[in-house]
């Protein structure tokens, strides 16, 4: 175990200690506030090209459960933690992650909350080299990336999607548009009744309606919806055509589809104990949240959800689409919008006529 | 929802004096509870009949009883009252088993009072033992398969070893585990005799399963949160009370625990919890991943309190909002103010509570833990990692610093506690401080490792960071100023210079609990009405001192020379008070005093004279002050010869003891041995003691209150029922002792609170001791009186002079009052015999027209019907019997 830095983009240097495999990575630095669950979240593709800090200091406590990975990969750039486990830095550095213990990542956590998301770097080099890396690093948010030409790259979540359909599970078929969906998404329409069919992200809308499906999921993914034209472009075809439903970034897909704005959120909402309002109601769900992104209300659609901590918009409807900012799924965190993928199973036994027509 | 408009004055039940099971945790619900419903306009009428409460002050209900928690005294101040509803979630399971009589009796229904925040169904499906389990089976959710026992002759079929729970009683009270069928008969006739309905549930024993609890909040619109999950480190088999516990669970994915979140919904809502905080305990075997519900509390909790201060979720204070109708998602995150209380708080920090034992104090005592909590307090540690909150938890009990020894550990822990030696074993390897402190380990640990001095630690480490309890680990800017240490940077800048350092009184323990909670408080607003800021040290989860809206700022942390250090140079304080949290601050003061920490009031002088004993005689002896005749032994036979020469019996203690520790009589010479140098003081047979309390400012001492111990000396002070005025004391007598008093407090040179101890033998009077610091009496006394001792100690602290209090010539109560030992004669044999070692954990108070009236009721508060054959009723005196019973205190509601 090695001396070894964090170093933010506007220079903030944290020392720790390399407890994964050697090297230099950089990334979009981010905080989670989940206690537990770090196995789901690490695998998590929503989380490519991001360096990951667990704001609870304790990580890898119960080992790894391998049943609840929520892809074949890890997908964070890097991991931060104040105390790791071994046998758990151990499973990190089996699988070529950089990792750091020993931060002090409360502090991390409130200059992020304080001054906004940023690029940062981290591993075994000096805090100059590490400084200089995060500044070549590509922002991950289309505005910024574009202002930079030449560190510009592709979403990442075209990178993160299959390459081929796969389908799970038996009963009226949901395709879901894949742009690095969690496992745990496509188990969880599986088991309420439905067959979920995943396929690329890059897809367009008439590829997806040959699969003559009762619905389309438009799932999860990492990056900045408004750099996705193509996709976006996709569900605008679809929309009216299937009833629709998104998570997530599908979420914010969904809406800019609709002419609805994203904007990029101060520094993203990442963790297990969200709460988020159900609209004209006093009920509360708390949902586990991964985002850095947000869509702006507009006339396009309803605002079925809306966050009680800054009140963004966490969820829309109209006549054929119900969308979630938040993770019905949870994995990890609390069930309580579940319901989300009996809804599902229910639009598609109710709309068999109308994804014929 | 908003708010009811339909209800005007609510009731709220206390939980009686401090018992095992039931600690003070019910103070700090209640005070919550009566500051929100006041500060929403209702009208709030309390009875509690324990005097060291907080809640009992008068400040906090527009009327407040102090009378004993049954049924026909409750009833009473229905009539009386004729309160819109009563909420009976606050107050442990002493409140909710008398709302549950009272309305079995007719009387919520005849004064048309409502219960709010429970109702009577969703108790009896929480309480009793067979309908909970029929409850949670059609739930469809898994509970051990288990028998209901209502008499002996249903144990033949019962495997063993087997758990047995009697129905409707506190902390696992009566219950216990068999292993044998002879213990089997023994633990079931107990718990048929706990047991109110004389039901016991007998079930497998799931020992050595793993244990967690969820403490949840739930409201109407049918959200439901859970505010804190907690890991017991002892597994199943020792009770929860017992158990050193941490928060949030460590050992669980997050499938599993997400498990028990759905199964804890399920199960308060198949009790049918409305609204309010609730609890649910699990046990759950690792490697078959079986998970069965052990059971559920419908109310606010011991753990709820420990929840409450690990996350800086205000459960009992949104309890009682939810109970007027509020839902969630209306009321505010008090710690952010942004945010919304509808969340589930995120920690960045590991709390592990400690249990604190005092088996020492009950001699035959099975030390062995079990299913009955036996745990007198709790200290809480806060810390980045696991090693250094256990760490902290253990320095905040105040036993020692051996590590536990916890049998069935889980492996996570038991790698834990092994870094802990790891780490100590690298200190001492490479002196290397600064990593230590980073790991966790605290100072006095360090020096007794390196063969050092805690100022030479101290000498070689940085400075811990203070990081904010925010609930939402540093997601969002905390608000709500309430602390710990920790080797990180900071939160924040720090604060001006300026502040009241108040410390506290550390874990409850036998001879220092509740009452010296009551003085810190209350000092910490008097300091702030006198428009001083106040800083608040303590570590016990269970106070109202912990509660982070007491002061201005909260440092959750234990009493030790260390962290009170650590304060005094972030905070560079006016000053440090030592003198109203007990033992455990007093005594760090000379070590605080070396240090340069400026000490309040100039206490040192006094603590040295009253505490050496050669110095204390000579004072005295210059005062022209009697006490009894005293030698320091350092021998058998020193003692042995001083006694002949005396005269038999002896008194024989060691120096320096909280609650007499130690203390015996020796009666001959073949009970006098000693173990190591001891006092020994001649022994007043039969007389009568005598407690004073007095406020002094330096240059004169004024009284207030001589009470009376209704047993003969050799039973503790604190195990002496009292009354109030001291019917023995004659006018002239009375005159003696305030001239004493006066001369005393002057000869010590005493500011603030002083307690003096008397004794009468044969027409004289012995001075016993003189203790320089709020006494345990001082919450009785101010609430007999109506004299605010602790406001008035603030000032003198300050530099007041007696003079400028404009106290009266003398504080004569409006009514008789006393009060009552309880003892933990159900967990202990013999707990109840009174001698010179305490033992008692809590008391009751209650007044009466004469000493005897209010002597009887007291005894009537303490569930004892008629006085022990053992004690003269303190007849003594017939003339107190006219006092005034026509006057009223307009601060105290009376029956």
């Amino acid at each position: 175990m090695q001396a070894a830095f964090l170093v933010l983009e506007d220079g903030t240097v944290f020392p720790g200690r390399s407890v994964g495999t050697p090297g230099v990575v950089a990334g979009e630095a981010c905080f989670t506030t989940a206690p537990a669950g770090y196995e789901q979240a690490v695998t998590d593709p929503s989380y490519a090209r991001q360096v990951l800090a667990f704001a609870y200091p304790l990580v890898g406590n119960y080992g790894v459960d391998e049943s609840l990975l929520e892809s074949g990969r890890v997908w964070t750039e890097g991991v931060v933690m104040r105390r790791a486990r071994l046998e758990w830095s151990a499973w990190l550095a089996a699988r070529g992650v950089v990792a750091l213990e020993e931060v002090d990542t409360r502090a991390l956590v409130r200059r992020l909350r304080e001054d906004g998301a940023m690029r940062c770097a981290l591993g075994i080099a000096t805090p100059a080299e590490l400084h200089e890396r995060a500044l070549a690093q590509p922002h991950l948010d289309w505005p910024r990336m574009q202002a930079e030409p030449e560190l510009a790259s592709p979403s990442p979540a075209l990178e993160a999607c299959v390459r081929e359909p796969f389908s799970v599970g038996a009963g009226p078929r949901v395709v879901v548009l894949d742009y690095g969906c969690k496992r745990s998404i496509v188990g969880r329409l599986a088991e309420s009744g439905v067959e979920a069919v995943v396929v690329p992200g890059a897809w367009e809308a008439e590829q997806v309606l040959e699969l003559d499906p009762a619905a389309v999921l438009v799932g999860n993914g990492p990056g900045d919806p408004a750099q996705l034209d193509g996709p976006i472009e996709t569900v605008r075809e679809l929309l009216g055509r299937v009833p629709l439903f998104g998570i997530c970034l599908g979420h914010q897909l969904v809406g800019l589809a609709l002419g609805l704005e994203t904007f990029k959120l101060p520094f993203g909402h990442r963790g297990a104990n969200h709460p988020v309002r159900v609209t004209g109601s006093s009920r509360v769900l708390v949902t586990v949240q991964n985002h850095g992104f947000a869509v702006a209300p507009g006339d396009a659609a309803e605002v079925s959800h809306v966050s009680l901590n800054d009140g963004t918009v966490e969820g829309l409807s109209g006549d054929d689409f119900t969308t979630l900012q938040f993770h019905p799924e949870a994995a990890p965190g609390p069930h309580d919008a579940l319901p989300f993928f009996d809804e599902i199973a229910a639009a598609c036994r109710s709309a068999r006529t109308y994804a014929a027509s | 929802m908003p708010k009811r408009t339909d209800l005007r004055s609510i009731l709220i039940v206390g939980s009686g004096p401090i018992r095992i099971g039931q600690g003070c945790e019910f103070d700090y619900a209640g005070v919550q509870a009566c500051r929100v419903l006041r500060a929403e306009g209702y009208r709030v009428v309390l009875v509690n009949s324990n005097p060291a409460t907080i809640m009992t002050d008068p400040e906090w209900a527009d009327a407040t009883y102090l009378e004993p928690l049954d049924l026909p005294t409750v009833a009473a101040i229905v009539e009386r009252e004729r309160p819109d509803a009563l909420l009976p979630t606050l107050g442990g399971q002493t409140a909710l088993n008398l709302a549950v009589e009272l309305s079995e009796a007719g009387v919520l229904a005849e004064y048309g009072v409502e219960l709010i925040g429970a109702d009577l169904e969703a108790i009896r499906r929480a309480e009793d033992r067979q309908l909970f389990r029929e409850t949670m089976q059609a739930a469809g959710l898994p509970v051990p398969a288990s028998v209901i026992v209502t008499s002996l002759d249903q144990l033949d079929e019962i495997d063993l070893p087997a758990v047995v729970r009697p129905s409707f009683t506190l902390g696992g009270g009566g219950g216990g585990i068999a292993r044998t069928q002879s213990e089997l008969h023994r633990q079931v006739e107990l718990g048929l005799r706990s047991s109110p309905i004389s039901q016991v549930l007998v079930e497998p024993s799931l020992e050595g399963w793993q244990e967690f609890e969820l403490e949840l909040m739930a409201d109407t619109a049918g959200n439901c949160v859970v505010v804190c999950s907690i890991e017991n480190l002892d597994p199943v088999g020792v009770h929860t009370g017992d158990s050193w516990t941490v928060a949030p669970q460590q050992t669980l994915s997050d499938g599993e625990l997400q498990r028990l979140r759905d199964a804890a919904f399920r199960c308060i809502r198949a009790v049918g919890v409305a609204t309010g905080g609730a609890n649910v305990q699990f046990a759950y075997e690792p490697e078959t991943r079986e998970l069965a519900l052990i059971e559920m509390n419908p109310r606010v909790s011991r753990s709820s309190a420990l929840a409450s201060k690990a996350t800086g979720f205000p459960i009992a204070k949104l309890a009682a909002l939810l109970a007027v109708g509020y839902t969630l998602d209306e009321l505010p995150n008090d710690i952010t103010g942004a945010s919304s209380a509808a969340f589930e708080p995120a920690l960045d920090y590991v709390a592990v509570k400690a249990p604190r034992f005092d088996f020492g104090r009950f001699p035959g005592a099975d030390a062995k833990l079990g299913t009955e909590m036996r745990a007198v307090g709790e200290a809480l540690g806060l810390g980045r990692t696991f090693p250094e909150a256990l760490l902290k938890a253990l320095e905040g009990i105040e036993a020692g610093d051996a590590l536990p020894v916890i049998p069935g550990l889980h492996p996570y822990f038991d790698a834990e506690l092994e870094s802990i030696r790891r780490a100590e074993d690298e200190l001492a390897a490479s002196g290397d401080v600064a990593a230590a402190k980073r790991f966790g380990l605290p100072d006095a640990r360090i020096a007794r490792l390196l063969g050092i001095g805690e100022r030479e630690v101290r000498g070689r480490r940085g400075r811990p960071g203070r990081l904010a309890v925010d609930s939402c680990a540093g997601e969002f800017e905390a608000r709500t100023p309430y602390y710990y240490f920790s080797y990180e940077a900071g939160d924040g800048d720090t604060t001006g210079a300026g502040a009241i350092v108040v410390l506290g009184s550390g874990t409850n323990r036998i001879g220092q609990g509740i009452e010296f909670d009551y003085c810190c408080v209350r000092a910490a607003q008097a300091f702030r009405r006198l428009g001083h800021e106040v800083v608040l040290v303590n570590s016990n989860p269970e106070t109202v001192s912990t509660d982070y809206d007491t002061c201005e700022r909260l440092y959750l942390e234990p009493v030790t020379l260390e962290r009170v250090l650590d304060v005094v140079e972030l905070e560079r304080p006016l000053g440090v008070v030592v003198s109203l949290g007990g033992q455990t601050p007093l005594g760090l003061a000379a070590a605080f005093a070396a240090e340069g920490v400026p000490l309040l009031g100039d206490p040192l002088p006094a603590i040295e004279a009253a505490e050496n004993r050669g110095r204390f005689a000579a004072l005295l002896g210059e005062l022209g002050l009697r006490a009894p005749e005293w030698t320091i032994a350092t021998t058998t036979a020193e003692a042995r010869a001083f006694a002949a020469e005396l005269g038999y019996p002896v008194l024989v203690r060691p120096s320096y003891v909280i609650g007499g520790t130690g203390m015996r009589v020796a009666r001959g010479p073949e009970e006098l041995e000693l173990a190591g140098p001891a006092l020994v003081d001649r022994f007043l047979e039969g007389a009568l003691e005598l407690d004073v309390d007095i406020l002094c400012d330096g240059n004169d001492g004024w009284v207030a209150a001589i009470l009376e111990h209704v047993e003969r000396a050799g039973v503790h002070s604190g195990d002496s029922a009292c009354v109030v005025p001291a019917p023995s004391v004659s006018p002239a007598l009375e005159a003696e002792i305030r001239a004493l008093a006066s001369r005393l407090a002057v000869g010590l040179g005493a500011r603030g609170l002083l307690n003096v101890q008397l004794a009468l033998h044969e027409s004289r009077l012995y001075v016993l001791e003189a203790n320089p610091r709020a006494s345990r009496t001082v919450p009785f006394i101010s609430k007999a009186t109506g004299v605010p001792l602790v406001d008035h100690a603030c000032r003198l602290l300050l530099g007041a002079s007696l003079d400028e209090l404009g106290l009266p010539e003398r504080a004569l109560p409006e009514r008789a009052w006393a009060k009552e030992a309880i003892f933990p004669s159900e967990r202990f044999a013999g707990a109840a015999d009174r001698g010179i070692e305490m033992r008692s954990t809590g008391e009751v108070m209650a007044s009466g027209a004469t000493v005897v009236a209010a002597y009887r009721r007291a005894l009537q508060a303490a569930g004892r019907a008629r006085p022990r054959a053992d004690v003269e009723p303190p007849l003594r005196r017939e003339e107190e019997a006219s006092l005034a019973d026509a006057l009223r205190s307009e601060a105290m509601a009376l029956l």
